[in-house]
């Protein structure tokens, strides 16, 4: 069975900053990615702010903010490249096939229409139904995410409900369609603890229901942990490590997943120091040469400054891209 | 709801009174009696008759209420505003409210079609350079709106009278006519000259407004479901975009009485516009007085309104 | 204080603007934010700061005058009064009556002109040069935009930070102030306030600061009140900071970006009211808008008298357009959301 998705070297770049008269140098955020999905499968992309993440699910979409835009590689679904589509084919397939829910639930609804008409709007972007026949499709996916008292709902604004209400109702409009794949940014952040783990929890129910492939995209590795079936992690722009759910959070090999996971507050042992991974990410405009790990990694050593991290293939399809694993010091 | 209009009516009411406060010390307190009788019936006048004047248009009694209790300007000035008695002109004696009701027809006749006609291009400009921003398109509208709003209205009057008046003769240059089929011709030329020179600030105001509700979170979330940019524009930019537009819009509607000053003066049109013009010119301050008057309480009635639109508009103002 | 007359207001003026001009300066200099937003500025609209500085050179000149050192014989000149440079340039120009650009025949009559093909823009019914009446009335724009700005903006700063900052009583006096103020349609008032203190030079600019003050008044008291409430300065006033420091530390400098923005924006605005304020007759004398209100049955005429009005609608339209477009980009370079991080 071919993958559902493949992203091949994917490249999405942003002008950078001007100096002088000229334009500046591209800042390519997203800097050759590739991974695939399975039908069902749930893929956890992984890391800090900056790293390229959001842009990476947004480029699969073609949804990059404007001024930036994706300038090379291949996003594949179902065998078809997404980024050779006209604009109406993508709009065909963005809401039907791929959807796409967001951090903020506050702000991604539209606050002067009722949350019922948002939903029935995209179902009936995509398929000719009756607007009561939408409705009442409405009113089941409100009472299948969990929304208490569906039918009243359908009529309310957003500002009339809770966060986690709205996210609730931002997944029945995702779900609509019966997308084959969901992209979530960071779905939870924005929320509550309490309302974190109910969303969690919505999500893999609806997940093993319906056979939907999941691209999660997350900076919280305790979330991952809940969902994933592999995991992907991400540093400046590019792959670091890509393994399966256990193996990454039982043996990481990649110093930079090493170090996120022994910075995790509940598995350190109490009394002891925080780990922390020393300096900071670099900016965008000012990726160091070779491996972009290096400045801030423990096992540094020659080739790492110099030449960009080769990529050691493990046979259950891990992947890891760093100098010391290949060079096998680790 | 019902508290906040209370308080909304309650607050209005009060800036009433002080706006009726200003306006007595413009034109009692600061301003000598003596100089506008003189100015209506001449220098060369005997005191006499300055002093029947005075008395007629009620100048001659004491200002302020600690002077004399039961008769003063101050308060007599309050009673009269509030009741609408408005007296006569300082310049020939007519009786104020008659000017106004015959200068309120004529004002609307042409500020009622320029505010309709104002939207009805206004608007499909702004939602297409909004719609194509960052592109030329967009850039060369707002260079064209800048453009438009740096000429002076006079300079728009003078040159629409003066190529297409007088020139090409399509129009006649001013005049007004009171049956309503012969009408239109006298108000193209004014009509055109109201949507020329407020074009280039309405559509930028109407642009940065439709910009600014793009690139909300929304807006991403329904090119998410597979929207077509033409429906996000009209259905979700357009809906939230109306709130601020609104506001616009019903602020202008006081202004629809008041009439245009310019527009009215250049083009003949008896208004009251014309109405203040003719004021101005010949101190008419009574005139004046009355005119500020009516004007800021339109104008406060509109601010109320729209305040209470808002609630019409905004489910987030409707639902508590 | 006798022999203390106009003129001499006007020359100290000029010092002083001057010397606040260089003071302005060294702060930009010294201010790296600002210095940036300035070559920022450069870079954008050169043209049109080049066009505003060609104006307030112009207006410069015409602010200084002197008495004295005129040649007697030309025609119209008195030998007591006060001249400025740009009068000095054109002085014993005038001629009897209008004149056609660069004519040496007067236009309705055909007799000769004093000096002939000396006006490259003609001259108006009593004969003096369109041109100079066109120069002179840069001062008067800039004076009746700037002045009553610089009158207006610290105005409306008082009130609007005071109000902000210290609430209580003083906030809701000036909130029904504000409030008073505003109802009263701008330009209504404007006028009301024209007729009741005379007409004149001074009560056309006190009237227009007067209905130009409430605008910005109103946002800095909203923005003193956002201000007020950010964690540096509460911080600021747990430390002990004095209320003045305050002020003047943390929550005047976080406006001047707005009163820069503001002062821009007004000042086309005003120069307009005044153009209409001429054409009602209640302007200020030697105004562009005075020069347009006159030729407007010059229109009508045959044949036409056309210069008058082409150069002050010109000079007009020139000077707001740049004042627009730099206000524009003004907006653009100080809109702290569009001030990027550090490279």
């Amino acid at each position: 069975m071919s993958p559902l998705l493949e992203i091949r070297d994917l490249r999405t770049a942003f002008p950078g900053a001007r100096v002088g008269r000229g334009r500046g140098e591209p800042v390519h955020v997203v800097d050759g990615i590739s991974f695939d999905l399975d039908r069902g499968e749930v893929l956890a992309l992984v890391g800090e702010s900056g790293s390229g993440k959001s842009i990476t699910a947004l480029s699969a979409l073609r949804l990059v903010p404007k001024p930036g835009r994706v300038v090379a590689g291949e996003v594949r679904l179902d065998g078809k490249n997404l980024l050779e589509l006209s604009v109406g084919e993508m709009r065909r397939i963005r809401g039907k096939r791929i959807a796409m829910i967001f951090q903020e639930p506050m702000t991604a609804l539209n606050p002067v229409l009722r949350v019922g008409d948002q939903v029935v709007e995209a179902i009936q972007l995509h398929e000719t139904v009756a607007r009561a026949d939408a409705r009442a499709r409405t009113r089941a996916l409100f009472a299948e995410v969990g929304i208490p008292d569906p039918e009243e709902r359908l009529d309310a604004y957003p500002h009339q409900l809770s966060g986690g209400l709205k996210q609730r109702v931002m997944i029945a409009m995702a779900l609509s369609t019966r997308p084959e794949l969901l992209i979530a940014d960071e779905p939870t952040t924005a929320l509550d603890v309490t309302m974190q783990a109910q969303i969690l929890r919505l999500l893999r129910d609806l997940q093993r229901e319906r056979r939907m492939a999941i691209l999660l995209i997350t900076h919280d590795l305790g979330i991952v942990n809940e969902l994933a079936d592999r995991i992907a992690v991400m540093y400046a722009g590019r792959l670091v490590e890509l393994a399966s759910r256990s193996d990454l959070l039982t043996n990481p090999l990649h110093p930079y997943a090493r170090g996120l996971l022994a910075a995790i507050p509940a598995l350190a042992t109490p009394g002891t120091r925080l780990h922390e991974i020393p300096g900071v990410v670099p900016s965008a405009s000012r990726w160091p040469t070779g491996c972009r790990f290096a400045p801030r990694c423990s096992e540094r050593f020659e080739p790492c400054t110099v030449q960009d991290p080769v990529e050691t293939t493990r046979p259950n399809g891990r992947r890891v891209y760093c100098h010391a694993v290949a060079e096998g010091r680790r | 709801m019902g508290a906040y209009v209370l308080r909304r009516l309650g607050y209005g009411v009060g800036v009433m009174m002080g706006v009726l406060f200003l306006l007595f010390v413009m034109f009692f307190a600061v301003t000598d009696p003596d100089d506008i009788a003189r100015k209506a019936l001449g220098e060369k006048v005997p005191p006499a008759v300055i002093e029947q004047w005075k008395t007629n248009h009620g100048y001659d009694r004491p200002l302020w209420p600690w002077q004399d209790l039961d008769d003063n300007l101050l308060f007599d000035h309050y009673r009269r505003m509030l009741t609408f008695d408005f007296g006569l002109s300082d310049a020939d004696d007519s009786p104020i409210i008659e000017r106004i009701r015959e200068g309120m027809g004529p004002s609307l006749s042409l500020t009622v079609p320029l505010l309709v006609l104002g939207l009805l291009v206004s608007i499909p400009l702004s939602l297409l350079v909004a719609f194509f921003r960052e592109t030329y398109i967009d850039r060369m509208g707002v260079f064209l709106c800048v453009l438009a709003m740096s000429v002076s209205t006079l300079l728009y009057i003078i040159g629409a009278q003066f190529l297409i008046g007088k020139m090409l003769r399509w129009f006649p240059i001013s005049g007004f006519d009171s049956d309503l089929m012969l009408l239109p011709r006298f108000l193209a030329l004014p009509l055109l000259v109201g949507i020329v020179s407020g074009i280039g600030s309405d559509v930028r105001f109407y642009r940065t407004a439709f910009i600014e509700e793009s690139s909300r979170d929304f807006v991403r979330t329904a090119r998410a479901k597979g929207a077509s940019e033409v429906r996000i524009m009209t259905r979700h930019v357009l809906r939230n975009a109306l709130i601020p537009i609104l506001t616009q819009v019903v602020l202008a509607i006081p202004f629809l009485f008041t009439g245009s000053l310019l527009l009215e003066s250049f083009f003949g049109i008896p208004g009251l516009g014309g109405v203040m013009v003719d004021a101005i010119q010949s101190n008419d301050f009574s005139t004046l007085r009355t005119m500020v008057f009516i004007g800021s309480l339109l104008f406060v009635i509109g601010q109320i309104a729209t305040d209470l639109s808002y609630g019409l508009v905004d489910p987030r103002v409707r639902f508590k | 204080m006798t022999g203390v007359e106009p003129y001499m207001f006007s020359n100290l003026g000029t010092l002083l603007l001057l010397a606040g001009i260089g003071f302005t300066a060294r702060v930009v200099r010294r201010n790296r934010l600002w210095r940036e937003a300035a070559t920022s500025l450069w870079r954008r609209r050169r043209l049109a700061l080049c066009v505003l500085g060609v104006y307030f050179a112009i207006a410069l000149l015409d602010s200084v005058a002197w008495k004295g050192g005129v040649p007697v014989d030309a025609v119209g000149v008195l030998p007591n009064a006060p001249y400025s440079i740009v009068d000095r340039i054109f002085l014993g120009t005038v001629e009897a009556s209008y004149s056609a650009p660069f004519a040496s025949v007067e236009f309705y009559g055909g007799s000769s002109l004093r000096n002939p093909g000396t006006h490259p823009l003609g001259t108006d019914i009593i004969g003096r040069d369109v041109l100079y009446m066109a120069l002179k009335g840069a001062r008067v724009a800039l004076l009746i935009g700037g002045l009553t700005s610089l009158i207006a903006i610290p105005l409306a700063l008082l009130f609007g930070v005071g109000a902000g900052y210290f609430g209580g009583r003083f906030d809701d006096f000036v909130f029904f102030l504000i409030s008073t103020l505003a109802s009263m349609p701008g330009f209504l008032l404007l006028i009301a306030l024209i007729m009741a203190m005379g007409r004149g030079t001074l009560s056309v600019c006190v009237a227009l600061g007067v209905t130009s003050w409430v605008g910005f008044c109103r946002l800095s008291r909203a923005e003193t009140l956002k201000l007020r409430e950010l964690d540096y300065v509460r911080a600021a006033r747990v430390l002990g900071v004095s209320e003045p420091g305050i002020i003047f530390r943390h929550i005047l400098p976080n406006l001047a970006h707005l009163i820069v923005i503001t002062f821009v924006l007004m000042f086309s605005g005003l120069v307009l009211s005044e153009a209409v304020l001429s054409w009602l007759g209640i302007g200020v004398d030697g105004s562009w808008g005075q020069m347009i209100d006159g030729a407007r049955d010059e229109l009508s005429r045959e044949p036409i008298v056309w210069w008058n009005i082409a150069a002050a609608g010109t000079a007009l339209f020139t000077l707001i357009l740049s004042v627009n477009a730099v206000g524009d980009a003004v907006r653009d370079v100080l809109d702290p959301r569009t001030q990027g991080d550090a490279p």
